[in-house]
């Protein structure tokens, strides 16, 4: 497959609505852009994994959505569940907060990064086992055959995390979201997974929504920042110009709750 | 955190939730159906149209010649039976259900709350007569006391109690240790008090639960255990023997049935009532399943399934 | 082995100390008022030594796998029991298989259409099966289906034209197959039918409502979330994913249903004339036959462990967090 050139939009996000009983989300625009990745922050509750939910049309059954998401000049909402299906995972992975509940404690590493891999491309078993060491390999995952064989409670959470990773890239997909993927981990390996996610995404022109509510992480790996509050991206800035000129207050506001701002002290962790 | 601070977080016990039952429609089904079975036991002697005994009707005469539901193989009248049998079952069952749980539930609270040997001594017992099926148990010992409805009650409690002492057992321990429990005995109170006040309405709720299933159940074995003859003898009017008596005559189809649909009936009140409080009380069971994000469980009060029934 | 011992005590305490009258329900009334008889009956079982000696002679000659001689069929305790057994193994298995494979399907269904209509009606059918009287059922199950249906056989666990296969498992499907006779195995499972039907439902009522709670919790997790997000089709999704997450509970559900089957059992037993451990059980217990009935505490003791066992190692099986540990 042909992949765009490095920086040109991707999946593009307009004028995104989310309803379950009451409206939660509303008018989000974002683009995701080959090979960069673009930030989500905003504290606890403001919208950002229904957001990301919806790109992967998971939402509940009783959620109504608004607006448009293309991938790529395809129009992913109003597409039925069938072709969602060839969607996920295929062209749009995820990659979840909790690794040791996003992965399938009875089944091991190895079936969780090939069955997808198999619907998906059809490869047969030694194909596909091939892949997953190949991918194993590329995460640092120690021991990649025989890491196969083995159960996610064997690894230890960073691994667990990358594994959760590898078996997001393994259809080689376009774009990847990520929720919250440090947040579980301890602070030591959290620097190690946004690194990882930073290579991947340049390498493979990955484009990559990294939603956190911790601006802290955003610092270290993201290209462009969006950030929400009540359900609406209130500013969207390069990484750059949003930690050297905030411009809206709620932003201030997270940014003065960083360890070591330079403004008022405040609990980290909104 | 200060022990008054520990005293008003004391949750709310299970029994304030039980009146939400009653907007569950199997709840209000069950009531009525249990109801007018309890109706009919009280008064049934009164009204039936012949006595029960009486064999003065034209033998295995089929419903409507005559008769309501037919008559058995003695001329008796299966309507005036089936009415009777509420009377002989419905309060025995309700008896023994009680019984149980007055036994169960001191067992359990003891054994929880004093821990030790005692704890043990008395687990290890439950636990063997937990090992028997019940009715296999029951049968044993109905018929070493020898066959008679009052024997299958005693047989019938002596399997039943023990289901009770473990849920409250482990309700008790769960209980023991939490801050407004503790905060109360530092408080002064006695352990006995302390059990009485802090711990025993938390207990009511899965109790009463696991009671009103428990009649269904009560009803099932006793029934049972006239079906085999270790219960009811003859001619006393009771739905598992009259059952038996129609394996004599399988072409008066009526004997049987009506019989069978009456502790169907009353089984199944029994069991809507008993579903719909399960739900009431344990509200883990009907939590809204969010798709996004976890859904944080309220606190839980786990109930065992239902087991062994005949 | 402390509940075994456990077991036996008590089966021997209750059959004991309470007042009925074994050597009259042995011999008849008849019988028991001749004197001599009683004095012979009661030498020849050593039932006039003081009870713990009685206890202790039975503790010695288990032992040896002596079970004592049955005082109702007056054959040895032992081989009844070697026949009577597997005649409820198999009745009970197939009705676990049954049942798990029926309430599976429902309870799963009930949990994807939560508090929709499928769920309710899911509910009331497994809470009526809940409240099924099995002996009934059972007698109208006869009744319809083969009485005035014909279609399935009525009683026993083969027709009498046939003879049982040769003992291997003691279970006259497989022993049947293993002996590659299809007549003979197409008879043994078509007298399973009714037996097992009708054993089924209750077990059915019993784990269908489990089983959709446990479903729902696993629906919930992350690990399905992740596994729709992968693009997985429902099937794989609620196969390889939902019922693996939720076979721990169901295993120990399981577990507890095959106990309240073998209650069941004797009931249904009783109905279809079937030689098992129910019908053995009745008869031990009705004649006051202790050796029988402590055959058979010792029986229900012994199967309670092993289904323990089985469902410890199926544990390990099905959850690798078990295994290492
Ligand atoms: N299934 C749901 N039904 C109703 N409300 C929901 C559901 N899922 C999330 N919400 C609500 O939507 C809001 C945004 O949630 P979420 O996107 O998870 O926030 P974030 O990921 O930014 O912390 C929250 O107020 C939450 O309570
Ligand atoms: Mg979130």
């Amino acid at each position: 497959m042909s992949r765009p050139a490095g920086g040109s939009p991707v999946l593009t996000i307009r004028d995104l609505g989310i309803t379950i009983g009451r409206p939660l989300v509303h008018g989000v625009d974002l683009e995701l852009r080959a090979g960069r990745i673009q930030g989500l922050a905003g504290e606890s509750g403001s919208g950002k994994t229904l957001t990301s939910m919806a790109v992967l049309g998971l939402l509940p059954r009783t959620a109504t959505t608004t607006g448009s998401i293309s991938l790529a000049g395809t129009e992913l909402l109003g597409l039925t569940e069938r072709q969602l299906r060839d969607v996920r995972g295929r062209r749009i992975a995820m990659v979840f907060q909790d690794p040791s509940a996003s992965l399938h404690p009875q089944i091991t590493v190895g079936q969780q990064l090939t069955d997808h891999v198999r619907r998906h491309l059809r490869l047969g078993r030694a194909q596909a086992r091939a892949r997953a060491v190949e991918l194993l390999e590329r995460v640092q995952v120690p021991a990649p055959a025989s890491a196969l064989g083995r159960y996610p409670h064997q690894f230890s959470g960073g691994q667990r995390q990358r594994i959760a990773i590898a078996m997001a890239l393994a259809c080689d997909p376009e774009v990847l979201l990520a929720d919250e993927p440090t947040t579980a981990l301890d602070v030591t390996v959290q620097a190690g997974i946004l690194h990882l996610l930073r290579e991947v995404a340049t390498e493979r022109g990955l484009a990559v929504l990294l939603v956190t509510h911790d601006l802290g992480v955003m610092s270290a790996v993201a290209d462009d920042v969006a950030v929400m509050q009540q359900g609406r991206v209130v500013e969207r800035a390069s990484r750059a110009e949003l930690f050297a000129a905030p411009q809206h207050p709620y932003t201030r506001q997270l940014l003065a709750a960083l360890p070591g701002s330079s403004l008022e002290e405040a609990p980290r962790g909104l | 955190m200060s022990l008054d601070g520990a005293l008003t977080r004391r949750p709310r016990g299970a029994w304030l939730r039980l009146p939400r039952v009653w907007r569950s429609p199997l709840a209000v089904v069950g009531a009525a159906i249990a109801v007018a079975w309890l109706v009919v036991a009280v008064s049934a002697p009164a009204w039936v149209p012949y006595p029960p005994d009486a064999q003065q009707l034209p033998r295995l005469s089929p419903p409507g010649e005559g008769t309501l539901l037919g008559t058995d193989a003695l001329g008796r009248d299966v309507f005036s039976r089936l009415m009777t049998g509420a009377s002989t079952t419905i309060p025995l069952a309700l008896g023994l259900v009680v019984a149980s749980a007055v036994i169960g539930v001191v067992v359990g609270a003891v054994a929880g709350w004093f821990g030790g040997w005692v704890d043990e001594a008395l687990m290890r017992l439950t636990d063997l007569v937990m090992a028997f099926p019940t009715v296999i148990l029951a049968m044993v010992v109905a018929a070493s006391l020898g066959p008679s409805l009052y024997n299958a009650v005693i047989a019938a409690v002596v399997v039943s109690w023990p289901q009770y002492a473990r849920v409250t057992r482990s309700l008790v321990l769960g209980l023991r240790t939490l801050n407004y429990v503790v905060a109360g005995r530092l408080l002064g109170r006695s352990p006995v008090t302390s059990l009485v006040v802090d711990v025993a309405p938390n207990v009511v709720g899965p109790v009463v639960v696991l009671a009103t299933l428990d009649v269904g159940a009560a009803v099932l074995l006793l029934s049972g255990l006239s079906f085999l003859g270790l219960g009811a003898q003859p001619p006393t009017a009771e739905w598992g023997s009259m059952i038996s008596g129609a394996l004599a005559n399988f072409d008066a189809w009526w004997i049987g049935t009506f019989p069978g649909l009456a502790i169907l009936t009353v089984v199944m009140a029994f069991n809507f009532l008993g579903d719909a409080l399960r739900d009431a009380v344990d509200p883990t069971s009907r939590t809204e399943r969010t798709a996004v994000g976890v859904a944080s469980a309220p606190q839980s009060v786990e109930l065992p399934v239902e087991e062994d029934r005949p | 082995m402390l509940l075994l011992l456990g077991v036996t005590l008590v089966t021997f305490t209750l059959t004991n100390l309470v007042p009925g009258d074994p050597i009259a329900a042995a011999l008849g009334e008849g019988a028991a008022a001749n004197p001599a008889t009683v004095q012979a009956y009661v030498e020849r079982y050593g039932l006039d030594d003081p009870l713990p000696v009685q206890y202790l002679t039975y503790l010695g000659n288990l032992a040896h796998g002596d079970l004592g001689r049955s005082l109702a069929t007056g054959r040895p305790v032992a081989s009844d029991l070697a026949t009577a057994v597997p005649a409820t193994i198999e009745i009970a298995v197939c009705a676990v298989v049954v049942s798990l494979l029926v309430a599976t399907a429902l309870g799963t269904v009930a949990a994807h259409r939560r508090n929709l209509v499928t769920d309710q009606v899911v509910r009331v059918v497994s809470l009526i099966g809940l409240s099924l009287p099995t002996f009934w059922l059972a007698l109208v199950a006869y009744d319809l289906f083969f009485r005035r249906l014909g279609i399935a056989p009525g009683s026993g666990r083969l027709s009498p034209s046939l003879t049982p296969p040769p003992t291997i498992t003691g279970l006259y499907t497989v022993d049947f197959m293993l002996d590659g006779d299809s007549v003979g195995f197409v008879d043994a499972a078509a007298h399973l039918a009714l037996p097992v039907g009708v054993l089924s439902l209750f077990t059915i009522g019993l784990l269908t409502r489990f089983i959709r709670t446990s479903v729902l919790e696993v629906l919930d997790s992350e690990y399905v979330r992740a596994a729709r997000a992968k693009g997985l089709g429902p099937g794989r999704v609620v196969v390889g994913y939902v019922l693996r997450g939720a076979s721990l509970p169901i295993l120990t559900v399981v577990g507890i249903a095959f106990g309240s089957l073998l209650s069941g059992t004797v009931l249904v037993e009783s109905v279809f004339a079937w030689p098992g451990l129910g019908t053995y059980a009745y008869q031990a217990a009705s004649n006051l036959d202790l050796p029988g009935i402590m055959g058979v505490g010792l029986v229900v003791g012994v199967i309670y462990l092993v289904l323990n066992l089985i469902v410890d190692v199926l544990y390990g099986v099905l959850d690798p967090r078990v295994r290492l540990a």
